[in-house]
């Protein structure tokens, strides 16, 4: 059987689902025989090709993070939103409820010790959105795995039912929202 | 002793006149999902997640009384379809940040959430502004996970007597309020020991400084999910009223 290609990313997150990923720990050798990156911080590949599954840590905070999602879901057959940032907003969407001006104000012109402050503006940065956005409300997502991050164990769970062709299913235990 | 009985999902359940399904299935040993029916309160019948199917009918269990014969469908894909929707929305409405919220492990909506397999809010997430209250010396209220379940509006009218908390405004904009003419819990009555301070199935209403005393992982609906845990804090009087084991073991 040929190899699945997976291609993941990390978008408004924090990479401690990645971490968990790797926290599989010697099971990512019975993983790698069944799948090979893509696109990922782990290749550093920096534009995906086709892949079988996509997985995309992070929830939607700026310009950027709308066309690596695209890029995701153009490519891939499978998209999957891990953990609480992609699937709820996470902790960046705990800004949701104030102005962004306000905030940006905040933290570059009035707090203290910033006499000659300014707010961030050259064209390499992408701008920010003015709410921050769960995947599921800019592109169709095939599967959620819920967890702060979630556990190795439910990250191993969820791509073995997947590759299996079972429909993943974490049950007691492996299903988190913390 | 009544030989009544109705069918909950094929099986025969016993009942004494008076009860309601919810009531009578606890009793009997049999799970049906709630969130804002407690045992020791008057059903308040707003939040559906108890809804079944009798007699071809979508129903709140818990202020449907139990009828001789009646046909009950609890546990199968269409209603706890419904009910996922219904955590769903819940989730979407309000802020519920489980990372950062002291109750995770011991919420009611968390652990049903978990029991009935909810892995996305789905819908759009409202985001709601909602401040805090800090001005009690002993007493957070977070209105940000608060679902308008009513339980403490219940417990402190009808147990402690005080009528501390109250729903204001409708549809959208129904929230809770702190009966206080500054709307400051500092300025009310409330206290520790009262029946409103342990009944919050999610994390508004918290004691200060004791938010992680018990680790997580080591918490109510870590060991076993609702749908057990439930069962064990059901009351088993034949009426099925009266106290939950959940609330005597905190007093």
């Amino acid at each position: 059987m040929p190899k699945l290609k997976v291609a993941t990313t990390s978008l408004a997150g924090c990479f401690g689902c990645h971490m968990s990923l790797l926290d599989i720990d010697e099971r990512l050798f019975p993983l790698l025989d069944l799948i090979e990156f893509d696109r990922s911080p782990l290749t550093d590949i920096k534009h995906c090709g086709p892949c079988d599954i996509g997985i995309v840590e992070g929830g939607i905070c700026n310009a950027e993070n709308v066309h690596v999602l695209r890029e995701f879901r153009a490519n891939c057959k499978t998209l999957i939103a891990i953990g609480a940032c992609a699937v709820t907003g996470g902790l960046p969407a705990q800004r949701n409820h104030l102005d962004l001006g306000a905030c940006l104000s905040e933290v570059y012109l009035t707090e203290g010790g910033l006499e000659h402050g300014l707010i961030p503006n050259d064209p390499e940065l992408p701008l920010p959105l003015d709410k921050v956005h769960p995947l599921h409300e800019v592109v169709k997502v095939d599967y959620f795995i819920p967890g702060c991050p979630p556990s190795a164990d439910a990250i191993w769970k969820f791509l073995t039912d997947l590759i299996a062709g079972r429909t993943p299913k974490l049950g007691h235990g492996l299903i988190k929202y913390d | 002793m009544t030989d009544a009985t109705f069918l909950l999902d094929g099986e025969e359940v016993p009942f004494q006149p008076g009860q309601t399904v919810i009531q009578a299935a606890l009793s009997a040993g049999r799970y049906i999902p709630h969130l804002c029916y407690h045992p020791e309160f008057k059903p308040h019948g707003s939040c559906k997640v108890c809804t079944v199917k009798a007699d071809g009918r979508l129903v709140a269990s818990c202020t449907l009384p139990a009828q001789a014969g009646m046909a009950v469908e609890s546990d199968s894909d269409e209603v706890n379809d419904l009910r996922r929707t219904l955590v769903q929305m819940l989730f979407a409405e309000g802020n519920h940040f489980c990372p950062s919220c002291e109750k995770s492990g011991n919420c009611t909506l968390q652990a049903l959430g978990y029991d009935l397999g909810v892995m996305t809010a789905g819908f759009r997430h409202f985001f709601p502004d909602r401040p805090v209250d800090a001005s009690h010396p002993d007493i957070l209220l977070d209105f940000n996970r608060c679902i308008l379940c009513e339980l403490c509006v219940r417990a402190s009218c009808e147990v402690d007597g005080k009528c501390v908390f109250a729903l204001s405004g409708r549809g959208l904009t129904k929230h809770l309020v702190v009966n206080a003419e500054s709307g400051l819990l500092a300025d009310t009555d409330v206290a520790l020991t009262d029946k409103a301070m342990e009944v919050c199935p999610v994390g508004v209403i918290l004691k200060k400084r004791v938010g992680f005393a018990q680790p997580i992982g080591q918490r109510r609906y870590d060991p076993q999910p609702i749908s057990a845990q439930a069962l064990r804090d059901a009351p088993r009087t034949a009426d099925g009223a009266g106290k939950c084991t959940a609330c005597e073991g905190k007093e």
